[in-house]
């Protein structure tokens, strides 16, 4: 269970208390009525899916209720940080990064797993 | 290649079993083949072997990045079962259905398919209106399933608990008899090994890397840990790494990759004689030949590759099996393990062409690919060789979140996502 720090409570609180709400920084067209059928597919089906870093959206559901966003890597599930809904999307530190990067290895994945038993 | 039969035991059992062949090579790739296909589980390998067979395309190869069958083919809990609401969901389920019950004798290969039935638990008035109309879309299309009441349920699986005062009560069943269960591995190895014998190569331990493209934005081979290998026709059949592998060719497939959980019990003696499946409480349970119960989870909420996935998703799936069937309170519970399913928005899964020349796609099989797997190859099979969809797997397409023509199996199938 992942243990996640919510930007407006500001405490770490578990996993069952939120709700996980698709990616972030996703912007619905100003024009939706004259997009075509390709970019309204876009918008509205195709996501990025990263192996790796990735930008989400959480609500704080059985909390304060609110959305927030979140960068968390999706090999070792570690959040590199949260913060407040209408932010921009924000940079991540090297060193985080580097963190991250280095957690990967401790969790079961091809990687580390099968790769090793060659 | 040796066939397998009961000849065959007797004549190695004389000798001392020193002359098995081995099941299938492991050639190093060639420069180029007439078809790849990214991904050697059941679907991957079965699409080479249909091709073979089918389609007389032998110049194939199959790349894995681990080792066949390692992926959701090994990792899932081997429910077959064809009873889906939509058209389109039916066709292909029943065409694999259909497939399964002849299989092992096709591949020569014991898949221990096995047609103990299905049954679906209905808990509450919403779960009886929506089996009871799935029951009926079925039998108008010509597929098996029956409503149970409770007694008739508690009589085909004795250790059910349907009294009225249960945590979880139960008010009917949909039983599909033709469903049940198969070895997983034995479906991996048997199309592996009847594919090879016909000539394509599977090439494990080789990580595709990238997809090279040609200047009118054809395929024209794929980069590898081993090099580069040619080919003008590429299948991606990569199961939860399926957006990785199409990111690789420029073109994004509405998926998310979730990590999906299944744990065994320690062995017991033959006490479930079904597979039980519980939408509402979220539990799907059946019992190995090896005797360990196999017991389903569900998915966690966030994308995730991790092969893992959250504690409280088993424990709530453990709670509802202990519910259900209180006899199985103090079964001690033996490995958990994860594996990665790519669900698309509307819970159907992808199969056909895509933007890019020579590039076919056949992902987000969800929570529920393993049935579909004799079925799916065979018609990806036809996909590759002819360059458009069989009439079976047409309404599958990727185009089908421009048009809008979603196939809605989010709200229909038979189980939660």
């Amino acid at each position: 269970m992942l243990l996640i720090h919510c930007p407006y409570c500001e405490e770490e609180r578990s996993e069952l208390e939120f709700r996980w709400a698709g990616e972030a920084h996703i912007a619905r067209p100003e024009n939706i009525a004259a997009i075509s059928d390709e970019e309204f597919a876009e918008y509205f089906f195709l996501r990025n899916n990263e192996k790796g870093v990735t930008y989400e959206r959480w609500r704080h559901i059985h909390g304060c209720g609110r959305f927030f966003n979140a960068a968390r890597d999706t090999v070792s599930d570690k959040f590199l940080m949260t913060y407040k809904a209408g932010l921009p999307k924000q940079p991540i530190p090297a060193a985080t990064k580097a963190e991250a990067i280095a957690e990967e290895k401790t969790v079961e994945t091809w990687e580390q797993t099968e790769g090793d038993a060659r | 290649m040796r066939r397998y039969s009961v000849f065959a035991i007797a004549r190695e059992a004389m000798r001392a079993h020193k002359g098995w062949d081995q099941q299938w090579t492991s050639p190093e790739p060639r420069s180029a083949y007439d078809v790849i296909i990214i991904g050697a589980g059941g679907h991957g390998l079965g699409a080479a072997y249909y091709l073979a067979k089918e389609h007389g395309i032998t110049n194939i190869a199959v790349i894995e990045k681990g080792w066949l069958g390692g992926g959701n083919t090994g990792r899932n809990t081997t429910i077959i079962r064809s009873n889906y609401l939509y058209e389109e969901s039916m066709d292909i389920y029943e065409h694999s259905l259909k497939l399964w019950e002849g299989l092992s004798q096709d591949l020569n290969y014991n898949t221990m398919y096995s047609p103990r039935g299905v049954m679906m638990l209905s808990h509450n008035i919403h779960d009886q209106q929506s089996f009871k109309r799935h029951i009926n879309a079925n039998r108008l299309y010509g597929i098996d399933n029956e409503w149970m009441t409770p007694e008739q349920a508690k009589a085909f699986v004795p250790v059910l608990d349907i009294s009225k005062t249960a945590r979880y009560p139960i008010n009917g069943a949909a039983l599909q008899r033709r469903g049940g269960t198969a070895r997983h591995d034995a479906v991996a190895w048997g199309y592996a090994r009847a594919a090879a014998d016909r000539g394509v190569h599977i090439i494990q331990n080789c990580e595709v890397t990238d997809i090279r493209r040609g200047p009118a934005g054809e395929v024209q081979g794929v980069e590898t840990s081993k090099g580069f290998i040619g080919a003008k026709k590429i299948g991606v059949s990569a199961a939860g790494h399926s957006s990785v592998v199409m990111e690789m060719a420029g073109v994004r497939v509405p998926l998310h990759s979730n990590p999906l959980q299944a744990l065994v019990s320690e062995p017991l003696k033959p006490i479930f004689p079904c597979v039980v499946m519980s939408n509402t409480v979220h539990a799907y349970i059946s019992q190995s030949d090896k005797g360990e119960l196999v017991i389903g989870a569900g998915t966690d909420q966030y994308n995730s590759y991790s092969q893992t996935g959250g504690l409280q998703i088993i424990t709530h799936t453990l709670d509802a099996i202990c519910e259900l069937f209180p006899i199985f309170r103090r079964v001690k519970m033996m490995r958990q393990w994860g594996g990665i399913t790519d669900n698309t928005p509307d819970r159907s899964p992808i199969q056909g062409v895509t933007p890019v020349p020579g590039l076919f796609v056949n992902c987000g099989w969800g929570t529920g690919g393993f049935k579909a797997t004799p079925g799916s190859a065979n018609l990806f099979a036809h996909l590759i060789a002819k360059g458009e969809p069989h009439r079976l797997a047409a309404g599958l397409n990727l185009d089908r979140f421009r048009t809008g023509r979603l196939i809605d199996e989010a709200a229909a199938a038979a189980v939660a996502h």
